[in-house]
């Protein structure tokens, strides 16, 4: 077998630039095994984030010839044999070091976003019907790809603003709990600004979990902060029967 | 170099992030201690979260046969009696309320279809009843999410990715932990009037493992060092069906889910083999025909007829993980293996593939993503990898209170629940059991304590001239070549099978390691550096290996997770011994320990329940 | 020094390697073609001498459907004075305020983004959250585009009635007993309300109407017809892009086919029905 010809970003917060690293390849490599082959073999100092080489812990995380992918989850293979292969770290976020970046944001949302909370004297007996919906969500692995890719995030920077789509998967989970008995809605329109959101559905093309985040979580979403601030008659309906 | 540190004070400071250590700092801090989190990489990506196939626990909402009782004998078979009985009891009694207690949280476990919406349970080697607790084949990511989410609104401070390099101690008990931020590579002091070790196992030590870098033995070396006993260092589990092709994948598991779903394992000559290989104390337990075993599962697992009611028994390939591994080893050394090295584990033709994408879609993408295989076309290939320790730090079943006052250990790195070999599932319950335990008691121990204890500040810097000797080094290796070298010592000298040359050979291979690591040399600077990461894990983990070897030298017999060419079966003068391995001045101490056994009236309780059989008991204790 | 690459912005900044900028380029295409082609369809409803170019006998032109012709329409100034004029609004602003076409055209048209992972011309950006709120008014024109289901079926059901005494010059059913046929045209018609009615009804205020606002509690037990109901929403939501695209062209190609029948440039065929004595009951009734 060849030679594999990648071009990885080396840097930090002061700025950076690509590198080119030529490495023998191996049959049924993926992208991380070349870093990690670098790290052994070129440049022990190489920054990257990795833990379970199986797409089940989303640390993996980066631009691959400019497309949001898993590292661990992107075989060599797909790639002509000759091409020159771009791996940079997640634009959306500030950088730490090469492809590891400052995903603290992240934790940050979440921890604005109140947690599950059982109506009291609940029946915890329900049909697996009941939390399919739940249980999509529940896939996430938080590779935070689709925050990396979400355009509200990356290039119009509403960080204060916004909570990304990873979390409006979140709040879906709890909302759709069925016996979550909070009401995350003003939460969402007001402090999470579902209304950024142009449901360009990016974020469910990275997803690596394929949850169908646009169309399952967000929509749904939108159409709950619809029914609360913005449909007439159905505020009235509310208003009337006591909601 | 910067020597200026940070500094913070904990109540309780619980290192390992993973569901041990998440469990114990929810306890510690509903129990109103000031808590800290520390763990390698960020929050939620410990190693818990790879686990697939589920959590075990007595729920009896499938077979109401079950019983923790049952659960508890399940254990110690499995186990080969080299359990701490009173771990393995504790875990069977509490497991039921932790898993219910994880519901509560948030956690959404997959439901029966009978129509009572219970939670679903299924099969795993080595449980009489179906009894694993479960979310598709991402159970772990379930737990781990589910207790990060209760985590951190209950007010527990989380430094992510920053690694514990030393325990501190006052006198004889801990007094805190020091480490550094892998991003910046900034010194930091955690001051704690108590410690939860839970950082997981030791996959890392191995060439063939399961395991994410994260499982480097830190909490087995740090322990050590700071003066805790390990006990079962011995005991490692490799489980059965690794992936073996192609290379870059190799070790990494195929959940046991696959054969509890009705997979098959067979050699290159199409042979079922699994027959062949049914150990005397599973005898009468298992299926002996293939058509016996097929029908069993047509019943059970596709018409979901209560398996009370079935003659049949289970197929063989559902025994305990150390029975599997060592059949497989065999067929394999015996040249009916597969063109890569493995057997054939085959679902395909027990499963239509609507059927396999729905119960096993991460195994389908895995295959399919990394392998270029369609499992439900073909069969995969597998062979064993280093996947579990059951070995760790010898604690009080109790309190999970090491002999370290102040020192409490759960989850992989905690000794005693497991005995030679763990069950599939019993992973996940022992994480939430003995982590809410050691969580308790760290709170209760802290709350004695009015004031921190002292730690000697005139030691730090010479700790961080240590950390940074691999940067002061020149001419000497990269650290990835020694830990490469490593793995293939271990894999050879304390592999699956043992004989006391080659161990011999091994521990003096350590020792040459040892020279190298001094010279270790990492470049760069100390930001985000894993080169350097990796320089500083080679202590702990040489610490570990060597605990390892040592042990298993000192167990002269076969069991469990401990298989010696040179001593097969088990031996009655070791049955009711465990080895512990101490430091004692810079030497390592090896001792043998009486094993506390399970109390007569309990014994005589369960074989009248028929749930345990005097001979098998007689034939484990190398009595027969 | 050089510019890092990873801190450059602007319109089309990407490191993606592939044809990122086809898609936008194929919607640009697609609705600026259906745009033209509906406008111009709606402004001639006329041929020379008074000739409908809207319907063809039995066969109404989607886009003149529910037809009405008032007086005060034709105070407007001529080339808008449309029958079009009163039905367009309603499938425009439900394909207008569809969560799907939104995606597209915020993609192709306001390039915002063009691409993923591509980079735009960073105006202020508000979503929709400020100027595009309107958007949440999707439902309601859903509730207009039910209706047309039902009125489009209708026309298709119409479709199937042939005026015994045949067409006339201006292209108006000649008065008189109508006889049971099936046409192309028919078919076409009848598929386009299908393909209407599996847009429609994949919609995702109507999934939320159904059950997606529950939190599905005990779905099963308490709220069978409702479960079952979203389910089918679900599953031809899935395919919403699909249905909204075809859909599309299919409503530009059944006024193209009825429009050519009613210029003359091609005949319709028309098969007639096997049992045609019940075409003639049928049609007496009418
Ligand atoms: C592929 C796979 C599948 C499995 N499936 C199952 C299953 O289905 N059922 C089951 O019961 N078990 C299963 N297991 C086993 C189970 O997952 C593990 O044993 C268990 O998750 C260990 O959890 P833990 O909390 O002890 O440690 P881990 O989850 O390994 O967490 C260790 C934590 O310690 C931190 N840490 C380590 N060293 C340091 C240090 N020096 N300083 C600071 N922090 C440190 C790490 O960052 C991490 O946060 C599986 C294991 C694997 C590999
Ligand atoms: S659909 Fe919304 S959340 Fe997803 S990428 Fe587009 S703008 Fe962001
Ligand atoms: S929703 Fe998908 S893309 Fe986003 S963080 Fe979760 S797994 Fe990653
Ligand atoms: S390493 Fe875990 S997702 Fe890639
Ligand atoms: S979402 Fe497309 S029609 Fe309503």
């Amino acid at each position: 077998m060849g030679k594999v010809h990648m071009r990885v970003y080396r840097g930090n917060s002061e700025g950076g630039q690509l590198k080119d690293y030529n490495v023998q390849a191996e049959e049924g490599m993926v992208v991380l095994d070349v870093i990690h082959k670098i790290q052994a073999t070129q440049s022990s100092d190489l920054a990257c984030r990795w833990n379970c080489k199986a797409g089940k812990c989303g640390s993996c995380s980066a631009e691959i010839n400019g497309k949001p992918r898993l590292m661990c989850m992107t075989r060599m293979n797909e790639f002509k044999e000759d091409e020159i292969i771009t791996v940079m770290p997640m634009k959306t976020f500030p950088i730490m070091k090469d492809l590891a970046t400052d995903v603290s944001f992240n934790y940050e949302i979440n921890k604005r976003i109140p947690p599950f909370t059982p109506v009291e004297g609940a029946d915890w007996h329900w049909e697996q019907e009941d939390v399919d919906r739940v249980q999509e969500f529940r896939k996430c692995i938080e590779c935070f790809l689709c925050q990396d890719t979400c355009h509200v995030l990356r290039d119009h920077d509403k960080m204060a603003k916004f909570a990304g789509p990873r979390f409006f998967v979140r709040i879906a989970s709890l909302e759709m709990h069925p016996i979550d008995a909070l009401d995350r809605t003003a939460l969402l329109k007001n402090e999470h600004g579902i209304g950024l959101c142009n449901i360009t559905k990016c974020c469910t093309e990275v997803c690596p979990e394929s949850i169908h985040i646009t169309d399952n979580a967000i929509i749904p979403l939108k159409e709950r902060v619809v029914d609360k601030y913005y449909d007439p008659l159905r505020i009235l309906w509310n208003k009337v029967f006591g909601k | 170099m910067s020597d200026n540190y940070q500094s913070f004070e904990y109540d309780v400071l619980v290192i390992g992030a993973g569901g041990a250590g998440l469990r114990a700092a929810i306890e510690a801090s509903a129990a109103g201690c000031k808590t800290g989190l520390v763990c390698k990489s960020l929050l939620g990506k410990a190693h818990t979260v790879m686990a697939e196939g589920g959590i075990a626990a007595a729920l009896a909402t499938v077979d109401s046969r079950d019983s923790w009782q049952q659960h508890f004998v399940d254990s110690m078979i499995g186990g080969n009696l080299g359990n701490h009985w009173r771990m393995a009891q504790i875990h069977a009694q509490q497991s039921p309320d932790r898993v219910r207690e994880l519901e509560k949280w948030g956690a959404v476990f997959d439901r029966t279809n009978d129509g009572k919406g219970n939670i679903n349970v299924r099969h795993f080697g080595g449980h009489t009843y179906k009894r694993l607790a479960h979310v598709g084949d991402r159970t772990g990511l379930e737990l781990i999410r589910t207790l990060q989410d209760k985590g951190v609104h209950s007010g527990i401070e989380v430094h992510m990715e920053c690694t514990i390099y030393s325990l501190m101690k006052d006198g004889d008990r801990i007094a805190g932990a020091y480490g550094y931020f892998r991003e910046t590579g900034r010194p930091v002091l955690f001051k704690a009037k108590s410690i939860v070790i839970s950082t997981g196992g030791i996959g890392k030590l191995y060439f063939i493992n399961s395991n994410s870098w994260e499982c480097a033995g830190d909490g087995f070396g740090l322990s050590y060092l700071a003066g805790a006993e390990l006990a079962d260092m011995e005991y490692i589990q490799f489980h059965p069906t690794g992936m073996v092709w192609p290379p870059s994948v190799r070790g990494l598991l195929i959940t046991e889910g696959v054969r509890g779903e009705g997979g098959v394992l067979k050699n290159n000559q199409g042979e079922r083999f699994m027959f062949k290989y049914i150990p005397a104390k599973y005898q009468g337990k298992y299926a002996e025909t293939e058509a016996e075993a097929d029908a069993w599962f047509k019943k059970v697992v596709i018409d979901g007829v209560k398996e009370e009611t079935v003659k049949e028994r289970k197929p063989p390939e559902l025994m305990s993980r150390d029975v599997v591994a060592r059949a497989l080893w065999n067929e394999i050394k015996e040249g009916r293996g597969t063109e890569h090295g493995g057997v054939y584990l085959d679902i395909a033709s027990h499963r239509s593939a609507e059927d396999i994408k729905k119960k096993l879609p991460s195994m389908y993408h895995q295959f399919k993503q990394l392998a270029d295989v369609d499992i439900t076309k073909v069969p995969m290939e597998t062979g064993p990898t280093c996947h579990y320790m059951m070995g760790g730090v010898k604690v009080d079943p109790e309190t999970q209170m090491s002999n370290v006052p102040g020192l409490f250990a759960a989850g992989e790195c905690a000794a005693g629940m497991h005995g030679s070999n763990r069950l599939g599932g019993n992973s996940l319950s022992d994480l939430v059991v003995f982590g809410k335990l050691a969580g308790e008691h760290a709170a209760i121990y802290a709350k004695k304590l009015r004031d921190f204890p002292k730690i000697d500040e005139s030691k730090l810097a010479g700790l961080n001239k240590e950390m940074n000797q691999p940067f002061e080094n020149q001419g000497g290796e990269v650290s990835y070549k020694i830990l490469a070298d490593l793995q293939h010592i271990m894999e050879k000298g304390a592999g699956m099978f043992r004989e006391e040359p080659t161990m011999d050979q091994c521990l003096k291979d350590l020792e040459g390691l040892k020279e190298r690591v001094k010279k270790v040399t990492a470049e760069g600077n100390r930001m985000f550096n894993p080169g350097w990461h990796v320089a500083l894990d080679l202590r702990n983990m040489l610490a570990v290996g060597e605990a390892i070897v040592r042990a298993a030298k000192e167990r002269k017999e076969s069991r469990g997770g401990h298989t010696r060419t040179d001593f097969t079966g088990y031996s009655k003068d070791f049955a009711k011994k465990r080895v512990v391995v101490r430091q004692k001045g810079d030497k390592m101490e090896v001792v043998r320990e009486d094993l506390p056994q399970i109390p007569k009236e309990l014994e005589a309780e369960l074989i009248n329940a028929h749930m345990l059989k005097p001979e098998v008991l007689k034939q484990l204790r190398g009595e027969a | 020094m050089a510019m890092d690459v990873r801190t450059k912005r602007g319109l089309g900044v990407t490191l993606r390697k592939d044809a990122w900028w086809l898609e936008p380029l194929f919607y640009q295409c697609l609705f600026g073609g259906f745009v033209v082609y509906a406008t111009w369809a709606a402004l001639n409803p006329y041929g020379p001498n008074g000739k409908a170019y809207y319907e063809y006998g039995p066969y109404l032109s989607p886009m003149f459907s529910p037809f009405f012709n008032p007086d005060w329409l034709h105070k407007l100034p001529a080339w808008l004075a449309t029958p079009a004029l009163l039905v367009l609004w309603a499938p425009a602003g439900f394909r207008g305020t569809c969560y799907y076409y939104r995606k597209a055209y915020y993609r192709s048209i306001f390039m915002d983004p063009p691409g993923c992972a591509v980079g735009e011309s960073c105006v202020k950006y508000q979503g929709e959250s400020k100027f595009f709120i309107f958007q949440n008014i999707h439902r309601y024109f859903f509730y207009v585009a039910l209706l047309f289901i039902f009125v489009l079926s209708w026309d298709a059901i119409l479709a199937m009635m042939w005026p015994v005494n045949g067409i006339g010059p201006d292209n108006h059913s000649n008065l008189g007993p109508k006889e049971f046929g099936v046409g192309v045209g028919t078919i076409v018609m009848a598929l386009n309300a299908y393909l209407l009615g599996g847009y429609t009804l994949g919609c995702h205020a109507f999934r939320h109407l159904v059950g997606g606002g529950l939190d599905f509690l005990r779905v099963k037990k308490n709220n069978p017809i409702r479960f079952a109901l979203w389910s089918v929403v679900t599953k031809l939501n899935e395919r919403h892009m699909q249905w909204a695209l075809v859909s599309m062209l299919w409503v530009g190609f059944t006024d193209f086919y009825i429009r050519m029948c009613a210029m003359g440039v091609w005949h319709d065929v028309r098969f007639f029905g096997f049992i045609n004595k019940i075409g003639h009951i049928f049609g007496a009734a009418t």
